[in-house]
């Protein structure tokens, strides 16, 4: 991963190139049926975020109507229009973390980030977001930084956690 | 079959009868205010919930299946117990105050609230995302009143293959509309209005022009006409408590007078005139393809449905050299009430108030298009919509079913019944052929009762050939060609024919109606508006045609003389001037 990293640390696609390459994802994919879920997490992999002109790319090329394509990416939380930081912080407000103080941890990393839920920090390092349920109610309650799971986490450990990826943020860094 | 009992009554169905569908068969209503009749059920509003003996929980009869032996119980304590809650639910978010609704007396929620016994809102929660759009000329969004039935959600994809709406967000916050809450002039809507014609509250409705009318009406210095598009006759009724399909155009007339009109005029006069210009451009059409074989678009398209336009700027640009020069009926007697009407009445045109009252909400917007002011002004000036003028009729305070008849007036009130068929999927395109047949062979159309039978019904698309034999010496290139026509009503369909032609299925001659049923389904009709109700308008305006004695376009005295008197010819340079136009690819974003 880390070799993967690094390459894409150099060349940083163009935008350009990204719509290239969502071309090529759409030639593949416009005959798929059920294909609009796949292209938007993959289109949201390749760009960081969904930007709205590639929703209006995919919306044309797979024949579905904008207003659809941006309810379903309104629908799902793991979708985001934003710019999102470089790494994604989801804190789990399923009930099993929520009865264990998920909220608490959530105003938290509020406080400590200063943003909002679905905002990035200025320094474009983190973004704040809930999820419902990870599938870990074992460890509630949960966030995951990333792909990264963080479990049993309590408000006054906030700063501890932050703090290893803004020590070493490539070291972290998921692609 | 299978064997159920509702309410202890037996009945016998076909397999796949939803428990809606097997009630209504014996006489049992369920309330329901997501379902749209032959649309797949969406189980939205919980209202229809029923008991089923035996059964684990109340089901969703619009979306439940009949099964053997199935014992439904439509009003026990529980049902309305569990309808009563559901609903109050929705009147806990319901930003909206009854007394000052657009649909006061004409919501679907208010009916079954009142039919609930709901006497007080127990819940006052937090209200709707409250969004209010007036941003098009034609349709308001009120997204504080929206239940999120998602009707309009139905007709605006699977119906007219439109897309503009579609449910934004999750949950609480859900909205329904355009891509990113946006407004709707942002995106590809046609205007057609089905929307505001399923919407059980009003959360989606016309524009209202009625302010506009009653001030020029009451303005001394203005000469107000109002024209009346040949649907509304077999549908104002139904404001009044008259069964669907029931004739009223001379109650019509002289409730119009009543109101305080200098003119009643008819659009049947300028769909006659339609089919002068439409016919002779079709015919142009054919002789500069087959003797010049030169580059012309076939088939050609009618242009009367403005939904239809917008549609094809939208989203076909390709296409746009196939449909007609013609300017819609409307537009036509705008524009010759402000130039030759003037004239002949010695009214300044500038003085000349256009009001016309159509079954369409994009009605509005063709209204309002710039181009449209080729007598120097504004061909039309207001729109109102079926339901608008019974509203109008009621402010006025005349008792409608007790009126007299009264006719037109002239010299733009005469119309033959191929004028009257323009109201339903099918008219335009026999209307045309009745002239255009008996044009090229100086011969009556030989149908029965010159009608096209292969054209008529609510069959999504329907197509004809006709064989053109015994042609007149100038239309001899005619002899024998195969002259191939298409109908189509509903833009899913449409869109399905165009795909159709793409693939090389040649056709001469094509008629889109945006609404399904064609006008007398038009966005701006009397709710509730089924397939059984269009069918019921649709066999009241055949009756209005077979009833006149004047049945063919080109046989209107009156038309003869307008030609005379002005116009000259169809498709003359003054006739170019008036009564065409141009279209131009739209793009959203």
């Amino acid at each position: 991963m880390d070799t993967l990293k690094c390459t894409e640390c150099q060349n940083e696609p163009t935008e350009e190139e990204l719509y290239s390459q969502l071309d090529d994802l759409l030639i593949e994919y416009s005959q798929k049926p059920g294909a609009l879920i796949p292209v938007l997490q993959i289109t949201q992999r390749l760009f960081g975020y969904l930007p709205e002109n590639a929703l209006k790319v995919i919306s044309k090329k797979l024949s579905i109507p904008y207003s659809e394509v941006t309810g379903v990416v309104s629908f799902y939380s793991f979708f985001s229009t934003q710019p999102r930081g470089k790494f994604m912080i989801r804190v789990c407000l399923g009930t099993a973390c929520y009865v264990r103080g998920g909220k608490d941890v959530l105003n938290a990393l509020k406080k400590e980030l200063n943003v909002d839920v679905g905002m990035t920090t200025d320094d474009r390092l983190f973004s704040l977001d809930v999820g419902r349920c990870f599938g870990a109610c074992g460890l509630a309650p949960v966030i995951m930084v990333n792909d990264d799971v963080h479990q049993r986490v309590k408000s006054d450990r906030i700063s501890e956690i932050l703090a290893e990826y803004k020590q070493n943020p490539a070291l972290k860094e998921v692609v | 079959m299978i064997n159920l009992t509702v309410n202890g009554i037996e009945i016998q169905v076909s397999d796949g009868t939803t428990i809606l569908q097997a009630a209504a068969k014996v006489g049992v209503n369920i309330p329901t205010l997501c379902h749209i009749p032959g649309k797949d059920p969406k189980g939205a509003c919980r209202v229809c919930l029923v008991e089923v003996k035996n059964a684990r929980s109340l089901v969703a009869s619009c979306a439940m299946p009949v099964a053997e032996g199935m014992k439904v119980f439509t009003s026990t304590k529980k049902v309305r117990d569990a309808r009563k809650m559901v609903v109050e639910l929705m009147l806990s978010e319901h930003d909206g105050d009854c007394k000052t609704c657009e649909r006061n007396n004409d919501c679907e929620l208010q009916e079954i609230a009142r039919n609930l016994g709901v006497e007080d809102i127990r819940f006052n929660g937090q209200k709707a995302k409250h969004i209010f759009d007036a941003s098009t000329p034609a349709l308001i969004r009120d997204n504080g009143k929206c239940i999120k039935c998602r009707r309009c959600v139905t007709v605006c994809n699977e119906m007219q293959n439109v897309g503009a709406l579609f449910p934004q967000g999750r949950g609480f916050d859900s909205v329904i509309g355009p891509a990113f809450e946006l407004n709707l002039d942002t995106v590809a809507c046609v205007q057609c209005g089905q929307c505001a014609a399923v919407c059980p509250v009003g959360a989606i409705y016309e524009k209202s022009h009625i302010e506009h009318v009653w001030n020029a009406i009451d303005n001394p210095d203005k000469y107000v006409v109002v024209q009346t598009a040949p649907a509304i006759r077999a549908a104002l009724g139904e404001c009044f408590g008259y069964e669907a399909g029931t004739l009223v155009t001379g109650k019509m007339v002289t409730a119009l007078k009543q109101i305080g009109f200098d003119k009643v005029f008819d659009t049947n006069f300028t769909a006659d005139l339609t089919i002068m210009e439409e016919g002779t451009e079709f015919l142009v059409r054919l002789k500069d393809k087959l003797i010049n074989n030169s580059d012309v678009s076939l088939p050609q398209f009618t242009s009367c449905s403005p939904g239809w336009i917008n549609y094809v700027e939208y989203f076909y640009p390709e296409m746009l050299s196939n449909v007609s020069s013609c300017k819609s009926p409307q537009q036509m007697f705008g524009a010759l009430a402000k130039s030759y009407f003037a004239k002949k009445q010695g009214v300044d045109p500038k003085d000349i108030i256009v009001v016309s009252v159509m079954p369409c909400t994009a009605k509005k917007f063709e209204a309002e298009r710039p181009e449209m002011n080729s007598s120097g002004y504004q061909d039309v000036d207001y729109v109102l919509t079926t339901r608008e003028l019974a509203r109008m009729i009621n402010q006025a305070g005349i008792e409608f079913t007790t009126l007299t008849d009264s006719e037109m007036d002239n010299p733009m009130g005469v119309s033959s019944g191929a004028a009257d068929i323009f109201a339903n999927t099918g008219g335009v395109m026999e209307a045309a052929v009745r002239t255009v047949y008996e044009i090229v062979t100086g011969s009556e159309l030989p149908t029965e009762n010159l009608h096209l039978e292969p054209l008529m019904g609510l069959d999504g698309i329907k197509t004809a050939s006709l064989l053109v034999n015994g042609t007149k010496p100038e239309w001899s290139f005619l002899e024998g060609v195969e002259l191939k026509v298409a109908v189509v009503h509903g833009l899913g369909n449409t869109a399905q024919l165009i795909k159709r032609i793409k693939d090389g299925e040649v056709f001469h001659f094509v008629e889109v109606m945006t609404c399904p049923g064609g006008c007398i389904g038009g966005g701006g009709q009397p709710r509730f508006t089924t397939n059984d109700v269009r069918a019921k308008r649709i066999s009241a305006i055949y009756k209005e045609d077979e009833g006149k004695k004047l049945r063919k376009s080109h046989e209107n005295p009156d038309i003869i003389e307008l030609y005379s008197e002005f116009l000259e010819k169809p498709l003359s340079h003054l006739s170019h001037k008036l009564l065409h136009t141009k279209y131009s690819h739209k793009e959203v974003n």
